[in-house]
């Protein structure tokens, strides 16, 4: 089985270079079919490796499989190797699986897209980057998929890229990865001065050995990782370019700002588990940056009108959670909660996406209203994909989230502080997603009471914030419109995806060790076992989660349909603005920062081009002189020769010596 | 013994004359048809002493292959481009002190190498033979012995250098439809002041076309 | 009579050759003069190869002359094709090579 590994990332990899070549002319929609098989093909090949892998022994289930050396430098040596153990199985998994159904989503959804071809091409290269990045068998090749899909990200982001502010959405979202970038790639290097080696399977090897790294060096190394992690994963304080790149289609934002790469910070850092368990302070940075990142975007989302803003800001929230998840050591709920998330919040950005394109693309929310009469099956999944968020049990969101706040609160010490923090979190998820699902699809048809223009009900300034990202809303919408539900080929995937959602929680489910199936599957990666609270705490714990959930839920309806509190009262500027987050980076950025980008311009100009230039200057006016000596003459040459064979002879003459 | 060395000498005398008499034939006249049968009379004269040192063989190659041959030859274009050129010796040069210098040049060549050569041939004392021994009765048998055994590799490829030259001045002399050079792109250089060729312009033009090649 | 005496003309002609290509600027007199340098050395080349009793200085005589003829016949070619292009050309009027 270990033979066919490389077939998983081989299969995008076809669909991507077939699109290349043939994209234009294969066209809507049968490029877009090709590209769905190429990563259902993967998910079957995965399939077949996850079987294999069940049939083993234990302590046996990592296949190995080098294609070739890809960098043979000295003692450093880098192999193109693929690692299929249960940890990236399961995330090529739920890669390829979520991934597949996108993309047939997508068929539907870019249908009539001028870059159709390109728009697959573009998607089949980044589940290809995707899929390296997770199988990737040491630290380098996992580097050239995170790359590759950041660079994914940062096309399909600008994919309508005539519009100016896609495109500097993805710029930004390049920029502050890059800052992420530096961090994996001192990591890296640190990795391979204290290891010696950048392969996984050496870094587990030196930890479980005789002198594992310990102390500042290996608190260091987590934390750069977190800062390579914050970047992919939009923590805090880098979160800001994820709520931007929500101008990205939606297939994407569900595909990569949801469901697949905004997890590889946390894939990375439980892959690299053995590391962290020998780290002290660094696990709590881990948790208390999730943490703070939960409640922050948590609060954010309250505050947006944007139905993908909310679900962008509830992205960064949710990820906190994973975060919290980590630095507690609770490695196997965060791998739990990033599969359940998966579901989950693809599952609503494909329900928004079936919502704004049903709607002329308009995003804003409060242009919308009782759309569960028009789109019936859009609405269904959607309130699926809601109680799964919000927590409410049985949906899967429930048992993964309880399990990082229960893992939380087992830690105790100041990690109770941070179990309230997740609670306070998880209220808000709840009522900023009952919001959007009263917004939307309840209440008034709110667009019947719009001016043609659309914009007449928006307050001068949530209408300036707004803009600058959706520039594809306010046209089209007018109170005559009659909006329809979306063709099967994007219902098909919402109806799985709320399947999904809807019992994803059976992998985990925490009554018994016997139904702990993924704690048991991710057991030979991981290097130690979580203790979790058992018997009557854990059953407190789960009523708290329970209560939390509905009380958010509750506050929601009670805000939103019963109109008990004015929406202003909980919609607080500072939260619409993000915090000012990105202001003060804009103002730092533009201020003290730009006086040290000038003077590094200047120095750049006035010192290093003045040298080169010199150097230039130099070359050029010597040969202005020399080039004097080319008359071009043949007489002036040929005199030239006679009087040097005049004094050739003349030294040897003196030579000789009579 | 006494009259050979006698013939000998004078022959020498009277060839050295004809080899440099030639020579400043050469450089001194306005008319290249003079400079061309100035150099007649020097290669005769270095056949001349061919002769003296034994070398019939290349006394005879000289006369023919350069009297024969190659001064033909310059004969032959200096009519084709018409004989009515004559070149203003003394013109302007383009610096003032290329002349002298040139002269200069020339004179310290010819002492140093008569020195240099001088000193040498002192102690040439007729060293032995690294290749084959001359025999002045047999000398064909003895260059034609070394040309196809010791230098057969030069001979060969003095071969294709001959049918090289012969390709190369076909394909220069001929008058194409298509320039191979782009003679716009290399633009003949105007001489700053008069025209140093003095041109007879033909009576009557009709009656010999002197452009025989434009 | 000793060689001295041939190689005193050979020097001789040979630099009143090489006065003659830097003085003169008709090409077809430079060239006559390279022939006239041409001779002095094979003029060496015979009084060497008679006092040093080897007959590989005659051979050397016998290849100067095939690429003298080699030699006239592209150059002669090359005036030619020159000289039509412009009538009364002289060496100094050629300056492609000119930096």
């Amino acid at each position: 089985m270990s033979d066919l590994l490389w077939l998983i990332p081989a299969l995008p990899l076809a669909g991507f270079l077939t699109l290349v070549v043939l994209g234009r002319r294969l066209g809507d929609p049968i490029a877009g079919w090709l590209a769905t098989s190429t990563v259902g093909g993967s998910f079957l090949v995965t399939a077949a490796v996850f079987v294999d892998l069940l049939s083993k022994d234990h302590e046996s289930r990592r296949l190995t499989q080098t294609l070739f050396t890809w960098v043979p430098a000295g003692n450093f040596e880098v192999g193109m190797g693929f690692l299929a153990d249960p940890l990236s199985v399961t995330m090529c998994l739920f890669i390829c699986g979520v991934g597949a159904l996108i993309h047939l989503y997508a068929i539907g959804y870019m249908r009539g897209d001028e870059n159709f071809s390109k728009f697959f091409l573009y998607l089949n290269l980044f589940v290809l980057s995707m899929l390296m990045l997770v199988l990737g068998d040491n630290l380098l090749v996992t580097f050239l998929g995170w790359e590759g899909v950041g660079a994914c990200s940062y096309f399909l982001i600008s994919f309508w890229h005539t519009d100016e502010s896609n495109a500097s959405a993805g710029k930004k979202a390049f920029v502050t990865n890059r800052i992420g970038d530096w961090g994996y790639m001192v990591a890296m290097f640190l990795t391979w001065t204290v290891v010696g080696s950048v392969n996984y399977s050496d870094i587990v090897a030196t930890q479980a050995g005789a002198s594992p790294i310990v102390g500042v060096t290996a608190n260091m190394l987590v934390v750069l990782f977190l800062v390579a992690a914050t970047g992919k994963s939009a923590q805090l304080p880098l979160f800001v370019w994820l709520p931007d790149a929500m101008a990205g289609p939606t297939p994407v934002s569900a595909l990569i700002h949801a469901a697949t790469m905004v997890t590889s910070g946390v894939y990375l850092l439980v892959r690299l588990n053995p590391l962290l368990e020998s780290a002290t302070w660094a696990n709590d940075v881990i948790a208390w940056v999730g943490g703070a990142t939960a409640l922050v975007a948590a609060t954010i989302a309250v505050s947006q009108n944007d139905i993908k803003k909310v679900l962008a800001y509830s992205t960064v929230s949710q990820l906190g959670f994973l975060f919290i998840a980590v630095g507690t050591g609770n490695h196997v709920a965060a791998i739990f909660h990033m599969v359940t998330h998966a579901f989950f919040k693809a599952l609503l950005f494909l329900g928004s996406g079936s919502v704004i394109a049903n709607m002329a693309h308009d995003q804003d929310m409060r242009h919308y209203g009782n759309l569960r009469r028009y789109m019936p099956i859009t609405a269904a999944t959607f309130i699926v994909g809601w109680l799964a968020i919000a927590g409410v049990p049985p949906f899967s969101g429930f048992w993964s989230k309880d399990e990082i706040l229960s893992g939380a609160f087992a830690r105790g010490g100041a990690f109770y502080g941070l179990w309230v923090v997740g609670l306070v979190a998880a209220l808000l998820t709840a009522f900023y997603m009952t919001r959007q699902v009263v917004m939307t699809f309840f209440g008034e048809e709110k667009w019947r009471s719009l001016d043609a223009g659309g914009d007449a009900h928006e307050d001068a300034e949530a209408a300036h914030h707004d803009d600058a990202h959706d520039d594809h809303a306010h046209h089209g919408l007018t109170p005559g419109f009659e909006p329809t539900e979306s063709p099967w080929i994007m219902t098909v995937p919402l109806v799985a995806l709320a399947a999904l959602a809807l019992v994803g929680g059976v992998m985990n489910l925490p009554f018994t060790s016997g139904t702990k199936f993924l704690e048991h599957w991710l057991e030979p990666v991981l290097a130690a076992e979580f203790h979790h609270p058992h018997g009557a705490t854990l059953w407190a714990l789960v009523v708290i989660a329970i209560a939390v959930a509905v009380v958010g839920i509750l506050a929601g309806l009670g805000v939103y349909v019963r109109r008990r509190v004015e929406p202003d009262v909980v919609e607080k500027d500072v939260f619409a603005h993000a915090w000012y987050i990105d202001e003060s980076y804009a103002r730092f950025a533009g201020g003290p920062g730009r006086k040290a980008f000038d003077a590094m311009a200047w120095f750049d100009r006035n010192v290093i081009d003045g040298a080169v230039n010199g150097a230039g200057w130099l070359a050029s006016r010597s040969g202005d002189a020399i080039r004097r000596l080319q008359s071009g003459q043949v007489r002036g040459y040929a005199l030239g020769m006679a009087v040097g064979a005049a004094l050739v002879l003349g030294y040897f003459v003196t030579r000789m010596g009579f | 013994m006494l009259a050979a060395v006698i013939v000998e000498r004078v022959v020498w005398a009277v060839a050295a004359m004809i080899i440099l008499g030639g020579a400043l034939g050469v450089i001194g006249s306005e008319n290249p048809v003079h400079s061309a049968l100035s150099l007649v009379a020097t290669l005769f004269g270095v056949a001349l002493m061919f002769v003296l040192q034994e070398a019939y063989f290349l006394a005879a190659i000289q006369v023919i292959v350069y009297a024969g041959a190659i001064v033909v030859l310059f004969v032959f274009v200096i009519m084709l481009l018409g004989v009515d050129r004559f070149e203003v010796l003394w013109g302007r040069e383009r610096a003032l002190w290329r002349r002298p210098l040139a002269v200069l040049a020339a004179v310290a060549i010819t002492v140093l190498a008569c020195v240099g050569m001088l000193a040498t041939t002192t102690e040439l004392t007729g060293a032995p033979s690294a290749t084959a021994r001359l025999d002045a009765d047999n000398d064909v048998m003895v260059i034609g012995r070394s040309l196809f055994t010791d230098y057969v590799w030069a001979f060969e490829i003095t071969g294709v250098l001959l049918t090289v030259a012969v390709v190369g001045a076909v394909v220069l002399s001929r008058r194409p439809t298509v320039s191979a050079i782009d003679w716009d792109e290399f633009p003949v250089d105007e001489v700053d002041g008069e025209d140093e060729f003095t041109i007879d312009e033909p009576q009557d033009a009709g009656d010999e076309p002197t452009e025989v090649a434009s | 009579m000793s060689q001295s005496a041939y190689l005193v003309v050979a020097a001789a002609l040979f630099g009143l050759g090489a006065a003659g290509v830097l003085l003169r600027k008709n090409p077809l007199v430079m060239f006559m003069c390279l022939e006239l340098m041409l001779n002095a050395v094979n003029l060496t080349f015979v009084s060497f190869s008679r006092s040093l009793n080897d007959v590989g200085g005659q051979v050397s005589v016998f290849f100067v002359l095939v690429v003298a003829a080699a030699e006239v016949v592209v150059g002669l070619g090359i005036i030619v094709a020159i000289v039509r292009r412009r009538r009364g050309a002289s060496a100094d009027d050629m300056s492609l090579l000119k930096g």
